[in-house]
């Protein structure tokens, strides 16, 4: 655990100094907002050309207008891109639901044994978990697919969802470790002494605690599946893959309908951005603990 | 000891699924992946004679595997050095909450949750290589287009097509998708920074610059080395990005080791592509390792 060195505050109460020069803040203070509004513009262009180009039609091919508004708005791109993308979504979704809920119940246990009640070497598995969450799965490719055909688990969907919760175990153990380390552990000490063994003490004093954790955790699961392309490349085709397969297929090729795929490319990310603008502070959550410490 | 056993026997019970699971997926297979990547399997007949470290010497000695080397560190020093710098300056902008701060973070950051495939969609139109000065230059998209028609047409350029410095144009996009990422990090690190050491600093007569300078900023560097680890582990499996912009994952240009280890698995080249595989991981893991045990260390003080 961190220690804090700082020296404990003084309670000195200087007043600001008063703003000297009032007019140079000002011309700061425009110039911070400016530079802000320019990262934003700059940040949401392919968000624009996204938007723009998905409702193009072939009256609006001309290259030289490519960065105006359509001079029609046409839904023909739409239309292509759902009907493609449709059967795909469905997959996707059948996919990464249970593939969060499942990882996410294993790392909360892992979490809660790993932080919570310790055994030997308790450090070292952590830290060799944790490595599953680093490598570059290029590194056990090859023998993995051989392993899923041995297994005779079929390609498409259920090879990717043993796939997802495998591999999300590591991350999973991690944010839920760092998340019951602020379980005081007086409330875990005070069910021992009432000989709560670790199931009891996992279902009545951990598991009611654990909603905030469950929902950085599923966030994070559901948009890693969700946007995985590595895996599914390997262990899934356009007719029993995921969504970005299907769209990887939509956009790819040396002659792309650009308008059905920018609006592929926007439907398949709807469900994320959904989720990251309504649950952004815990998707950030989630983010953080990519960093280890946290 | 019985009554030990009794307490961590259950605990170990508990996490022996996720044990089990890890040590075949993760352990089980990298071993068996260097066994395949020392074998002569290089075509999809399952006929495997061990030739020892012939792979990677061959594949050491390949113009074109050195060039997806040569490819990925450049890729890896523009994407860091974007990353650090944009993620940085904006989480520095924004670290005093001011009015729309909440905003301006949302904004940055939201790229992080598309996926590459979607973004590469709209960034393999953005980064097209026709220029309007050149033959064939009235069907010029994208960026160029752009720069042309608000004068600074002088900026042109063909992006990832170019043997030499294209895969540099592939950090581009993935310097949009993830330095609102490294903000949040920074942002993060400088919540973690005591306001009294502020104060302290600020009755000591430190100006505003030199607050920032000698004690701000140094209290920063465990979240930067952070942001590189995790940036650099991303460059070096940055895959799904480069597939979706460059439709043809034989392109020369933008040939980095994890586009090379696919091209190799979808020609059947079992042996050589596994030993592509090992030699990324020993690359991440010249990166993480030390990292994983530095962090161990630090949570034991």
């Amino acid at each position: 655990m961190a220690t804090s060195t700082v020296p404990p505050p003084v309670e000195v109460s200087t007043p600001r100094a008063p703003a000297r020069s009032s007019g140079r803040q000002k011309i700061n203070r425009t110039l911070k907002y400016a530079l802000l509004l320019v990262f934003v513009v700059i940040v949401l262009i392919p968000a624009y050309v996204l938007f723009i180009t998905s409702f193009k039609g072939p009256a609006d091919a001309d290259p030289s207008t490519a960065w105006l508004l359509p001079t029609t708005w046409e839904t023909a791109g739409w239309a292509k891109a759902w009907e493609t993308l449709a059967p795909a979504l469905g997959r996707t979704f059948a996919l990464v639901i249970p593939a969060s809920i499942i990882s996410a119940m294993l790392g909360s246990m892992n979490g809660f044994v790993l932080s919570r009640w310790r055994f030997p070497y308790a450090n070292v598995v952590f830290t060799l978990i944790l490595f599953g969450m680093f490598i570059p799965y290029q590194a056990v490719m090859i023998p993995l697919t051989q392993l899923m055909q041995g297994l005779n688990i079929p390609n498409g969907i259920p090879s990717l969802l043993v796939l997802h919760i495998v591999y999300g175990l590591p991350i999973c153990t991690l944010i839920f470790r760092n998340y019951y380390e602020s379980v005081p552990s007086e409330l875990i000490e005070a069910a021992r002494m009432d000989g709560a063994g670790l199931l009891r003490t996992y279902a009545s004093v951990i598991l009611p605690v654990s909603a905030p954790g469950f929902v950085v955790v599923l966030i994070w699961q559901f948009t890693s599946a969700w946007n995985d392309y590595l895996f599914a490349a390997f262990f899934s085709s356009g007719s029993n893959g995921p969504v970005t397969i299907a769209l990887s297929f939509l956009a790819g090729g040396q002659l792309t309908d650009y308008a059905a795929s920018m609006a592929g490319a926007l439907i398949a990310s709807l469900p994320t951005l959904i989720v990251y603008i309504i649950l952004g502070k815990y998707f950030v959550g989630g983010l953080m603990s990519g960093s280890v410490k946290g | 000891m019985f009554t030990k056993i009794r307490t961590w026997g259950p605990a170990l019970a508990l996490i022996s699924p996720t044990i089990l699971l890890l040590g075949i997926f993760v352990y089980g297979l990298i071993a068996q992946n260097v066994q395949i990547s020392m074998t002569n399997q290089h075509t999809s007949l399952p006929r495997a004679d061990f030739v020892g470290l012939d792979n990677y010497f061959r594949l050491f000695g390949d113009a074109d595997f050195q060039h997806s080397l040569r490819n990925l560190l450049l890729l890896t020093v523009v994407f860091l050095a974007g990353t650090l710098i944009l993620g940085f300056l904006w989480a520095w902008i924004l670290e005093r909450p001011d009015f729309g701060e909440g905003f301006f973070r949302s904004v940055y950051l939201f790229p992080m949750a598309v996926s590459f495939i979607a973004s590469g969609v709209v960034w393999r139109w953005l980064l097209s290589s026709l220029q309007t000065d050149q033959p064939g230059g009235e069907r010029t998209t994208g960026l160029n287009r752009l720069l042309e028609s608000i004068g600074l047409g002088f900026l042109q350029n063909s992006w990832w097509s170019d043997p030499n410095w294209g895969v540099a144009a592939i950090a581009v996009p993935a310097i949009w998708q993830l330095s609102g990422y490294v903000m949040a990090l920074f942002l993060a690190g400088f919540r973690g920074i005591p306001d009294e050491l502020r104060e302290a600093a600020r009755i000591d007569g430190c100006s505003e610059w030199k607050l920032y300078r000698h004690v701000i900023f140094p209290q920063l560097s465990p979240v930067m080395l952070s942001a590189v680890i995790i940036i650099g582990h991303m460059s070096l499996k940055l895959f799904d990005l480069i597939r979706a912009i460059v439709p043809d994952a034989n392109t020369y240009d933008i040939q980095v080791p994890a586009t090379m280890m696919w091209v190799k698995y979808i020609g059947s080249d079992y042996a050589d592509s596994a030993a592509i595989g090992t030699i990324m991981l020993i690359l991440v893991a010249l990166v993480v390792v030390p990292y994983l045990v530095y962090t161990s260390r630090q949570e034991k003080r």
